[in-house]
C-alpha cells in the first residue's frame, strides 16, 4: 500500500508533470487566463490520464512489450517499436468515446468539458504519462495510481496558476512582460513551491 | 534565393520566433536544455520532423478529407518521429538515452501539428518545406541559448568544456544550482520574452484589464 501512496505523492508533487518536467505547458499557458476553465480542462485531463495510461499499460504488456507476444507463440517478437504511435491512436480514441458516452449519458458534464476533450488528444503531458509508464515499466496497479495522481499534479498546476493570473489583473506589469512574460516569471515561482516537497516520503 | 523564400527561413528566427512569440512548443524545449548537447540533438530532430512532416503533408494536401485530417497529419509525423528516435538510438545511444521521452514527445509538439495545419495545409511543398525548415532553425536558436544560459551558469561549461572552472575543481566560479533545475529555465525564457520584447516593441501584448488612472482631484473625498 505505501508503494502506492508514495508514488502518489510523488507523480503530484516531486515529479509534478508540468512544474517539474514541463509537459502540457501550452495549454498550461493558454488556458490558464480564467478560473472556471482551468478547473473544466483539469477535471477532463484527470479523467482522461486515469484511463489511457493504464489500457496502454495493458497494450505494452500484452501486445508490444518485448516477450509480450508469448500467448500467440511468438516469444521473440518485439514491437516496443511501434510503442509511441500505438499510445498516439489509443489516446485518440478514448477521448473520442470518452465525448461520445459523456454525450449520452452526462450531457451536464459533456456541456462542461465538451470543448476541452479535443484539444488533450494532442495534449503532451497525456501522452507524456504513457511513455514515462513504459519507460518505469510500471505494473497495472501503478499505472492507475501514477495516472491519476499525475492527472491530479496536473489540474493543481494549472488552477493555481489561474487563480494567480486572476490577481496579476491588479498588478502593473511592465510592457515587455504583460501577457505571456509574466506567466513564465509565475510558473517559475510556482515551481520553486513545489521543489520544496521534493525529498518527501512516508 | 528569392526573397519569399528568404523570408520564410529568416523570419521564424526573432520576429515569429516559434517559442518567444507564438508560445508554442515549449512542453520539450524547456526539458532537455540543461545542457548543450541533447539541446542540439534535439533541435536537429525537430527541425527534420518539421521539414519533412510539413513537405510530405504538403505533397498530399489535396487529397486529405477534411474530416479526417488530424488523424492523417498525427500518423506521418508519428512515423517521422519514429525514424528519427531510431537513427538517433542508433548512432547517439548516450544521449538518447538522456532525451528519454522527449524525443517522442515531439509528435504532440504543438509547433508540428501548428505549421502543418496554418502552412502546409494551403502551400506548395517547396515553400512548406522551408517554413518547416525555418520554424525549426528558430526553435533550435531559442533551445540553444536557453541551454547555453543553464550549462554556462549552472555548471560553468559550454559542450561540456570548461569555461568557467568552478569551485569544486578548484576554480573561482559558483555555479548557479537554480539553472540546472526546473524553475530556473522558467525565469530564463521569461526574461528572454522580456529582452526581445524591449528591442522588438511591436510584440508587446496589450493587457486584458488595465488599472484606470485618476487623478486626486477626481476623487471626490
Amino acid at each position: 500500500m505505501s508503494t502506492y501512496v508514495n508514488l502518489f505523492l510523488q507523480s503530484v508533487f516531486t515529479e509534478n508533470l508540468v512544474l517539474a518536467l514541463f509537459l502540457g505547458i501550452c495549454p498550461f499557458l493558454a488556458l490558464s487566463r480564467r478560473f472556471d476553465t482551468a478547473v473544466g480542462l483539469g477535471v477532463a485531463v484527470v479523467l482522461v490520464m486515469t484511463l489511457t495510461v493504464p489500457v496502454n499499460s495493458l497494450i505494452l504488456t500484452y501486445l508490444l512489450g518485448p516477450g509480450a507476444l508469448d500467448w500467440a507463440g511468438l516469444p521473440a517478437m518485439d514491437l516496443s517499436f511501434l510503442a509511441l504511435i500505438s499510445f498516439i491512436g489509443v489516446i485518440a480514441a478514448i477521448v473520442q468515446v470518452l465525448e461520445m458516452a459523456l454525450d449520452r449519458y452526462f450531457p451536464a458534464l459533456h456541456q462542461a468539458l465538451g470543448v476541452f476533450l479535443p484539444l488533450i488528444a494532442v495534449n503532451c503531458a497525456i501522452l507524456g504519462a504513457s511513455l514515462f509508464m513504459a519507460e518505469r515499466r510500471y505494473t497495472l496497479g501503478e499505472s492507475v495510481v501514477y495516472g491519476f495522481g499525475s492527472g491530479i499534479g496536473w489540474a493543481l498546476a494549472i488552477i493555481v496558476l489561474a487563480g494567480l493570473r486572476q490577481k496579476l489583473r491588479y498588478s502593473d506589469v511592465p510592457d515587455g512582460l504583460q501577457g505571456s512574460g509574466i506567466t513564465f516569471i509565475c510558473a517559475g515561482l510556482m515551481a520553486m513551491g513545489f521543489m520544496a516537497f521534493s525529498g518527501i516520503r512516508l | 534565393m528569392k526573397p519569399e523564400s528568404k523570408a520564410a527561413i529568416l523570419d521564424p528566427l526573432i520576429n515569429e520566433n516559434p517559442i518567444t512569440f507564438q508560445i508554442l512548443g515549449l512542453c520539450s524545449a524547456l526539458a532537455v536544455t540543461t545542457s548543450m548537447m541533447p539541446a542540439l540533438l534535439m533541435s536537429l530532430a525537430v527541425t527534420a520532423v518539421l521539414a519533412f512532416g510539413s513537405a510530405v503533408i504538403s505533397a498530399i494536401r489535396n487529397y486529405i478529407p477534411d474530416n479526417v485530417r488530424i488523424v492523417v497529419q498525427m500518423t506521418i509525423i508519428a512515423s517521422l518521429v519514429i525514424v528519427v528516435d531510431q537513427v538517433l538510438k542508433a548512432y547517439a545511444f548516450e544521449t538518447s538515452k538522456q532525451l528519454s521521452v522527449f524525443v517522442g514527445l515531439i509528435v504532440t509538439n504543438c509547433i508540428v501539428l501548428g505549421r502543418v495545419e496554418t502552412f502546409a495545409m494551403k502551400n506548395k511543398v517547396v515553400p512548406s518545406f522551408l517554413d518547416g525548415l525555418g520554424n525549426g532553425l528558430g526553435y533550435s536558436l531559442a533551445l540553444m541559448s536557453i541551454a547555453a544560459i543553464r550549462e554556462l551558469l549552472g555548471a560553468g561549461s559550454l559542450f561540456g568544456f570548461t569555461i568557467l572552472p568552478t569551485v569544486s575543481e578548484g576554480g573561482w566560479y559558483y555555479p548557479n544550482g537554480m539553472m540546472i533545475l526546473p524553475p530556473g529555465v522558467y525565469f530564463i525564457i521569461g526574461l528572454m520574452i522580456w529582452a526581445i520584447r524591449t528591442w522588438r516593441v511591436e510584440q508587446v501584448e496589450q493587457p486584458e484589464f488595465r488599472i484606470r488612472h485618476v487623478h486626486r482631484t477626481q476623487v471626490s473625498s
